[in-house]
């Protein structure tokens, strides 16, 4: 399937240590624990996950917020893993991130129109003021904002309308990947449908690659082409998006599934309530680290790790469920 | 079934420096006994003052309660002393927030915060109530009870001391449950814990449960009615199914509406269009009508009232003010006054 994919991600890993003092062991949480990969241009690929399961970390590796301690990122062809950051800053720009708090990720010292003028000031400085102020404009159109809102702060703006203002500040570099890290999750619903749609809109109109972290099932069924599920620092099922909500193949896809409340109080199913709580990042389950939660927990589970296998529909699962040659 | 609070007129401001915005503008309603109500609305659409207002625990913050009665047992709560108010807070009534990280006292160990309400409600000796306490922490599904009753709320989860907070609430066997986002701050699989353990509290205590949520996943999981909220106003109230399926009001067609579901394919969700009124500078007429799709001359001049169809249902849009002319009016009080 993987033929001309923009972003490769290949057996990353991110380890935060935590020990503290000079003697203490040596202790990590493994953020990102061998995680591979690939999106091809013009799709959406997806993460989900509850918290702590990695996938913000995921997120700022690809973008090289954050250096991961081992494996490949290749961005269109480039291995960027490893690369300094004068060299990371030249993939910046067709590389944007859209971030979860529009409170917080808008300078409040900062009009919308430099705002939005701030990343083409920094990757074009001969651009002419004029040029910049009409990709500014014009963006910020697309974007649903308009031009008589140039000078004012971002405390005058929704919460909608500051995440339609950072998609802006996004957008202007004409990026190719963009990366989103819960983008909806801090709006209400009518407005969360706004974004949605324009995020939609744009993607067809400058032909965009999407990664979509988000915790929020119905969003991901909504926007996603190709959905990854993690766990602990794994990914534990990689399928399509259809594939994935109709035969969800990972006991953890599966609860999580069905963990969400229906919309249609008709509807009133038997639903997999996992037992116990998400353990501790720091010092996950042995095995499977699932298995402390799984209802089909086996002996084998306990011990070996089961390994990503592409199974006929071409759902990618690590679940010794499925796994054929067991040892 | 007789109502065991009721909700009337309830107006609530905030004042701060010359300037009073009201919030909670005349919201009426109902509790029968042994019920799972839901209000559901957006952000500020006063749905978290409501409950505020009627555990009166507005106190500490510039919002006054400016008129109506919260009637509990038959006795209004707005004209008890806080001292008596004190008595039936935690005890015949308590209440759930959102986050319980906050919400718990990080310095004392969760056994001394749960044992407080239930030494000071129930007169239980020391003894007796640590007994109490580590029962309770039981019923609610925590894992080794008897150690949690020594460790401070940081070191448990989320979900955990959600159900800590719930243990705590149902300690003195409320009549009536507030809980204001239960489970906004959780995980969904944790999440689908904490909802199956409040539907199994009705089913065993016959708890009354008035449920504040954004999630219209939550109503239709857990609760029998839902009252939807815009604006500071009721704008529809109704068995939960029937409001699902057949809503009435635009904005709650267009909230359900705008929820992505999952395996419906759709390439693009309906979006409600434009944002909520600033609650300092309220439109005349309907508080939805710059938003509403069917809206009418009349919709921007006159505020419709809360009308109750003979189906049970209440609703307040002009668009079925005039089939119903001999539908009852809820608010009639409201309807004039601002």
């Amino acid at each position: 399937m993987t033929s001309n994919p923009v972003l490769e991600i290949k057996h990353i890993k991110k380890y935060f240590k935590i020990s503290k003092g000079w003697f203490a062991e040596k202790k990590y949480v493994k953020a990102v624990d061998d995680v591979s990969f690939s999106i091809e241009k013009g799709r959406t690929a997806s993460i989900v996950g509850e918290s702590g399961c990695g996938k913000s970390t995921l997120a700022r590796l690809v973008n090289g917020l954050i250096e991961a301690d081992s494996g490949e990122i290749v961005f269109k062809g480039n291995d960027l893993t490893h690369k300094n950051e004068a060299v990371w800053r030249t993939f910046r720009q067709p590389m944007q991130m859209i971030f979860q708090d529009p409170y917080a990720s808008l300078s409040p010292q900062m009009k919308i129109k430099d705002l939005v003028a701030e990343p083409l000031l920094i990757h074009y400085p001969k651009m002419s003021k004029a040029e910049i102020e009409k990709i500014v404009k014009e963006t910020l159109d697309i974007c649903g904002i308009g031009s008589q809102h140039l000078s004012k702060y971002p405390h005058q703006f929704s919460g909608g309308q500051r995440q339609r203002i950072g998609i802006a500040r996004a957008l202007v570099l004409r990026p190719e990947l963009v990366i989103l890290d819960e983008p909806v999750s801090a709006l209400d619903v009518s407005v969360q449908a706004q974004i949605l749609n324009l995020l939609k809109d744009l993607q067809e109109k400058f032909d965009l690659t999407y990664l979509f972290i988000s915790h929020d099932l119905s969003v991901i069924d909504h926007i996603s082409d190709d959905v990854a599920v993690m766990y602990l620092g794994n990914i534990v099922e990689i399928s399509s998006r259809d594939t994935l909500f109709e035969s969800p193949k990972h006991p953890y896809t599966q609860a999580l599934l069905s963990s969400v409340p229906d919309k249609d109080p008709k509807l009133k199913r038997e639903r997999i309530i996992l037992k116990g709580e998400i353990p501790n990042a720091a010092n996950p389950p042995s095995g499977c680290k699932f298995h402390t939660r799984c209802p089909f927990a086996m002996n084998v589970c306990k011990e070996v790790a089961p390994v990503m296998q592409t199974l006929d529909n071409g759902t990618q699962v690590a679940c010794h469920l499925y796994q054929e040659n067991q040892s | 079934m007789t109502g065991l609070l009721e909700v009337n007129n309830l107006k609530t401001a905030f004042i701060s420096d010359d300037k009073t915005t009201q919030v909670v503008r005349g919201v009426s309603f109902a509790v029968n006994k042994g019920e799972i109500v839901g209000i559901v609305g957006e952000s500020g659409c006063g749905k978290s003052v409501t409950s505020l207002s009627i555990m009166r625990l507005l106190k500490g913050t510039s919002g006054t309660i400016q008129d109506g009665e919260v009637r509990f047992h038959d006795q209004n709560l707005l004209d008890l002393s806080e001292q008596k108010m004190r008595k039936i807070r935690g005890n015949s009534m308590s209440m759930i927030f959102q986050d319980p990280m906050t919400s718990l006292n990080p310095v004392l160990k969760i056994g001394r915060q749960l044992m407080q309400g239930i030494m000071l409600h129930l007169k239980y000796p020391k003894e007796k109530a640590r007994k109490y306490a580590v029962s309770m922490l039981e019923s609610v599904g925590i894992p080794r009870a008897e150690s949690i009753m020594n460790e401070y709320p940081h070191q448990l989860s989320g979900g955990m001391n959600q159900r800590v907070m719930i243990a705590m609430a149902m300690s003195c066997n409320p009549e009536l449950l507030i809980a204001d986002e239960p489970t906004t701050a959780l995980d969904v699989t944790i999440q689908a814990q904490i909802l199956e353990l409040m539907k199994e509290l009705r089913e065993k205590q016959n708890t009354t449960i008035l449920m504040i949520t954004h999630d219209l996943g939550v109503v239709s999981e857990v609760c029998d009615r839902v009252i939807v909220m815009y604006a500071g106003r009721v704008v529809e109230e109704g068995k939960t199914a029937e409001v699902f399926e057949n809503p009435k009001h635009p904005y709650t067609e267009g909230l359900i509406k705008s929820m992505p579901k999952i395996g419906q394919k759709q390439s693009r969700l309906y979006a409600i269009p434009g944002q909520v009124p600033d609650p300092a500078n309220m439109p005349k007429g309907c508080k939805f009508a710059a938003r509403c799709p069917h809206v009418m001359d009349i919709c921007t001049e006159k505020e419709p009232d809360l009308i109750k169809d003979e189906e049970g249902r209440k609703h307040r849009c002009w668009l079925y003010q005039g089939e119903y002319e001999g539908g009852e009016k809820v608010d009639v009080k409201s309807s004039t006054g601002n």
